[in-house]
């Protein structure tokens, strides 16, 4: 097969290059990160915000048709006691729930993410992966969520890698590519920068922490990490790539701690969900109870809160 | 229900304010010196303002100590030290000091908050830094006073006597820490004067002192400017001066004690470099760059001021600190979100200003980045200084201030050559991903505190101190225990 | 007819090179006898510059040398004592003292000199310390050469004196200038050409003869000095060194010691002349890697 490799007018650099990461550093500006006190109308706008950028999502071998449904309804209707709340950016599904999942959100302006390219482990053909790639795209999918060959990464075969993602990135046509790096199988933070910038040069839209399946998932420190890949590629070739970290964010104070980390990482202009989602099943509803906490002054229980 | 489509608008998100409440804090409108387990007016009668340098806000009175009040209290200190804190046993030395940690412990917050009102350093740094590293100080010395013969091989251990102790206003309590704590721990009694616009956590401390049950006249503090600081050094009956402050005063009370038997330890200027090396972790070297040089407003003595870029990576690593310094908030320092308080005071800030305006008159490019300063009160901008010289007066004298120097090199040689080439020595940064090369200029950069991929971190357990006009003798860990004793 | 005998010519000891005084002026003092030492180098204020100029030179190559090779020079200048030992004795007779007396002397020098050339490789050891700092940092203390040391000696005794103040400043990587004992001055230059014929690099060690309180000036006050150690006990000296050291904050180190005696030695003479360097470095602690591994 030819394709035109990646971003066909970057000069690619040597990936084994990828600047270095010292972890205690990135420890120390993450914890800065936790120290940020957010109150008042910054929380409000904050969690409005997060609501705004959540992947809604339900990736488990029991999904059904009407799981999905549901969750898409709930992804378009948060919380319909309390009016002016945003929906969340997307819902993200199987293939095979991708036809499901558009015809429910259909105008609602709640995008349809699918995982592809034999998810979660990613251990199949390229073929395998082109085919998965292309259903979910002519099911519906607007945004493309693909995980890397970890083993491939890891054995250093960094061309595979990087020839995988351009390959899909063409499957993908006008969807949007976000390419989930697995970081807790890549293990130290070099490998996730490196990983990184195979991504973003290979023609990333989005690059993404993790499944969701292993554990360490999105950390902050990792999250970090590859913002500060997504600020020195915009330095270096002007193109905006979006940030998503998914799996263990599962509370507010912790959102708004990314929130805050994307803002003096990369900043304001990266605070929309066109450039920055959480993947998240559990997180929507802890911010509707800060959010509703917020106005009435009287914590919540989980139990005045639907979950689908 | 109208649903929100996706915001493709550009946002802003500040941070609202989040003020630490000072409540809880308790002052009092005026405060006498601590001599001999009492409060007592000074007899002169006179009190001086201290205020807030980020509003210009009194806080409180203290009293103005003169000679007499001075020899009062070395009398004092003369007396418990031989009466009854040089009979008191190890053990029961090091439970004392043990109780002050803890009542300190208790009281932190108070201590934090007091901090930043009387300092204007910001919230978070009282609140996470100086005040648990006060606390932990008291802790590792006291566990020292009953194991002093283990510190000193082959050798007895006997106190000073009387420790005469003057400390500086950018970390007023932690300073206070680093004096008392191995001096008690010795066996030593204690005349502590804080400096004059920084003197309320001293006085708070002498409050936690006298809770804690401690032998009248161990520990007296007296409140005063450098007419009170010069008694304490002239005093006949000191056996012992230890200062922290500007290498200038240093010579000075260097010279005042040199006819006498008096030891010393002096802790002076700095004029750090912070070297990088294009292999380094630049993200996190960019961080240290920022640690080095903008916490405490760079009231720091081992302040990284001079920093050292490789030029194959200098654009990106300027480009990224300048980036950085514009997600740096600067206001209030009671505000838990502000990055950079008020500067100490105004004398102070007249001298940064002043070292800006030689920086500029030498043709230096200056870079500040674009944020509002509050209107009353102390402030100065995050300030780089591109284009300087090695001869640059802004290179080679202490500013003291958010001030950054950035000079580029080609060898690894070259930049230790540079670094080394200043008559100060306390403190050195070294970047890079390349061990070897971490330890070739760590053994070959002249500074008592080389900060290897990190910078500006202090702990009780290491010691600290420079080398040249940065001052003689190391506070901290089993080392700064030799400045309290003598041995037989 | 009688051999003429072959008088020697004092010199001092500067960078390795045996000059006369740059400023070609002698003095003759005397022994208790009343005879005359020699005509020995009334060394200038420049002199003191010029050794100041080659300890600093020499310190570099010195401070760096391997512990080990530092205690097998001092022993190497022991040894090389030991085989003058002849010359020692005549010159301390000469200068005063009983036969008796002059050979401990020589014997208690070359000890001290043995006792100092294992401490080199062992001081960094005993005073050394790793912290344990609580954040994720790993943290050691070691000791390290102050630089260049100006050594004024004992004006007491003419070599063990000397030997006691040089012995630990070399041991621990320091260069030094020295001011020898004002009138008995012998063993100072015979002890030059020991350590000249004992691998001593050229600088690290000069050797002054002439008046103390001539040369105390210019070298306590010397900017490129670090440390003065002043063995004695002349309060307007010791004050005086003091109050010259504010220039720069040289560390000064004062010994009020009875050389001669056995124990008149110790780990804390060298480490007066050794500043305390603490490194810290990052731990990186991967992912949940714990010691139960």
């Amino acid at each position: 097969m030819s394709i035109k490799k990646g971003r066909g007018n970057l000069i690619l650099p040597d990936f084994t290059q990828s600047s270095c990461v010292d972890k205690v550093g990135v420890e120390e500006r993450v914890a800065r990160f936790q120290s940020r006190s957010i109150k008042n109308e910054a929380k409000m706008q904050g969690l409005k915000m997060a609501l705004n950028m959540i992947d809604l999502t339900t990736l488990e071998g029991k999904d059904t048709p009407g799981k999905v449904k549901q969750m898409c309804y709930k992804a378009q209707h948060l919380h319909d006691f309390h009016p002016n709340l945003p929906s969340v950016a997307a819902v993200c599904v199987y293939p095979t729930m991708v036809g499901v999942a558009a015809k429910a959100v259909q105008g609602s302006g709640v995008k349809v993410a699918s995982v592809s390219t034999a998810f979660p482990s990613g251990q199949a053909p390229l073929d395998v992966k082109i085919r998965d790639t292309k259903f979910a795209v002519d099911e519906g999918a607007d945004e493309i969520d693909m995980v890397i060959s970890r083993g491939k990464f890891l054995s250093g075969e960094y061309n595979f890698v990087f020839d995988e993602i351009a390959t899909i990135k063409e499957a993908c046509g006008k969807s949007r590519l976000k390419v989930i790096l697995e970081t807790g199988e890549l293990v130290t933070l070099d490998n996730v920068r490196r990983a990184s910038d195979i991504a973003m040069y290979a023609g990333a839209d989005f690059i993404k922490t993790s499944t969701g399946k292993i554990q360490p998932a999105a950390t902050m420190q990792v999250t970090y990490t590859m913002l500060q890949a997504i600020r020195d590629f915009y330095t270096t070739t002007g193109i905006q790539i979006g940030m998503k970290p998914a799996g263990g964010i599962s509370n507010s104070k912790l959102a708004l701690h990314n929130l805050v980390m994307v803002k003096e990482t990369l900043g304001d202009q990266w605070l929309t969900n066109e450039w920055f989602r959480f993947g998240a099943s559990s997180l929507a509803n802890d911010v509707l109870m800060q959010i509703i906490k917020a106005e009435t002054g009287v914590y919540q229980s989980p139990d005045y809160f639907s979950k689908d | 229900m109208a649903r929100k489509e996706i915001n493709k608008s550009k946002v802003t998100w500040d941070y609202s304010p989040a003020m630490e409440s000072s409540s809880h804090i308790n002052l009092k409108k005026k405060y006498d010196l601590y001599i001999d387990g009492k409060w007592v007016k000074p007899s002169s009668g006179k009190y001086f303002d201290t205020i807030n340098p980020a509003n210009k806000e009194k806080l409180s009175e203290v009293a103005h100590a003169n000679d007499k009040d001075v020899d009062k209290a070395v009398k004092a200190a003369r007396k418990s030290y031989k009466g009854v804190w040089s009979k008191t046993t190890p053990a029961e030395r090091s439970k004392y000091i043990y109780r002050i940690a803890r009542l300190m412990q208790e009281r932190a917050r108070e201590f934090a908050v007091i901090e930043t009102l009387d300092a204007g350093k910001v919230i978070r740094e009282s609140r996470d830094v100086d005040v648990p590293l006060a606390c932990n100080h008291f802790f590792y010395y006291a566990g020292w006073a009953d194991k002093l013969e283990y510190a000193f091989p082959n050798r007895k251990v006997e106190p000073l006597g009387v420790a005469g102790q003057i400390t500086p206003w950018n970390f007023p309590l932690l300073m206070a820490a680093w004096k008392i704590a191995p001096a008690l721990a010795a066996g030593n009694t204690v005349v502590l004067k804080p400096a004059e616009t920084t003197p309320l956590t001293a006085l708070k401390l002498a409050e936690v002192i006298h809770d804690a049950g401690l032998p009248p006249g161990v520990v007296n503090i007296l409140t005063g400017f450098g007419d009170t600081g010069a008694a304490i050094v002239d005093h006949d009956d000191v056996d012992k001066i230890a200062f922290t402050g500007s290498t200038g005063v240093g010579k000075i009370i260097q010279n005042a004690i040199s006819g006498t038997d008096k030891k010393a330890t002096l802790e002076l200027g700095g004029k750090s470099a912070n070297i990088i090396l294009e292999d380094a972790p630049l993200d996190q070297a960019v961080e240290g760059i920022v640690n080095g040089i903008f916490f405490n407003q760079g009231h720091v003595c081992c302040a990284g001021s001079r920093l050292f870029v490789q030029e194959s990576v200098a654009e990106k690593v300027i480009e990224k600190l300048k980036h950085r310094i514009s997600s740096l908030v600067i206001g209030d320092p009671m505000d838990k979100n502000t990055d950079i308080g008020a500067i100490n005071s105004k004398e102070q800030l007249d001298t940064i200003d002043k070292y800006i305006k030689i920086g500029l008159a030498e043709g230096a490019t200056m870079y500040q980045p674009d944020c509002v300063l509050p209107k009353t009160g102390y402030f100065c901008k995050p300030t780089l200084f591109m284009d300087v010289a090695q001869s640059s007066r802004i290179v080679q004298e202490e500013i003291f201030g958010p001030v950054l120097t950035i000079q580029t090199f080609r060898t690894v040689d070259e930049a230790i050559q540079k670094a080394n080439n200043t008559p100060f020595g306390l403190a050195a940064g070294i970047w890079t991903d390349k061990g070897s090369r971490i330890f070739n200029l760590a053994s070959k950069l002249n500074a008592g505190v080389i900060w290897a991929n990190t910078y500006n971190k202090f702990d009780p357990t290491s010691p600290f101190g420079g080398y040249k006009e940065s001052g003689y003798g190391r506070e901290g860990g089993l080392h700064g225990l030799s400045a309290y004793v003598k041995l037989k | 007819m009688e051999r003429l005998e072959v008088l020697k010519t004092y010199k001092i000891y500067i960078g390795g090179k045996f000059p006369r005084t740059e400023s070609g002026r002698f003095y003759n003092p005397l022994n208790s006898k009343g005879e005359q030492l020699g005509n020995i180098c009334l060394s200038s204020r420049k002199d003191v510059r010029n050794s100041v100029v080659a300890a600093r030179k020499a310190f570099g190559g010195w401070s760096e040398r391997a512990a080990n090779n530092r205690g097998q020079i001092l022993y190497r200048i022991a040894e090389m004592l030991e085989g003058r030992k002849t010359q020692f004795i005549e010159e301390l007779m000469f200068q005063g003292s009983t036969k008796k007396a002059a050979e401990n002397e020589v014997n208690v020098s070359i000890d001290r000199l043995i006792y100092y050339a294992g401490w080199s490789d062992k001081y960094m050891q005993v005073l050394g310390s790793i912290n344990p700092v609580a954040s994720s940092h790993f943290n050691f203390s070691m000791h390290v050469p102050m630089g260049v040391i100006g050594v004024v000696a004992d004006q007491t005794t003419s070599l063990i004196g000397l030997v006691s103040n040089i012995a630990p400043v070399i041991a621990g990587g320091n260069t030094c200038v020295v001011l020898s004992a004002e009138n008995l001055p012998l063993c100072a230059i015979t002890f030059a050409e020991v350590l000249n014929s004992s691998d001593v690099p050229g600088g690290v060690v000069n050797i002054l003869t002439g008046s103390p309180a001539e040369m105390i000036k210019p070298l306590t006050t010397h900017m490129d000095v670090n440390g003065m150690v002043y063995s004695g006990n002349d309060r307007s000296t010791i004050k005086k060194l003091k109050e010259s050291s504010a220039l720069n904050l040289k560390r000064i180190m004062t010994y009020d010691e009875d050389w001669i005696k056995a124990d008149a030695q110790n780990l804390y003479m060298l480490s007066d002349c050794q500043e305390v360097k603490t490194t810290w470095h990052p731990i990186e602690n991967i992912g949940g890697a714990t010691s139960s591994y």
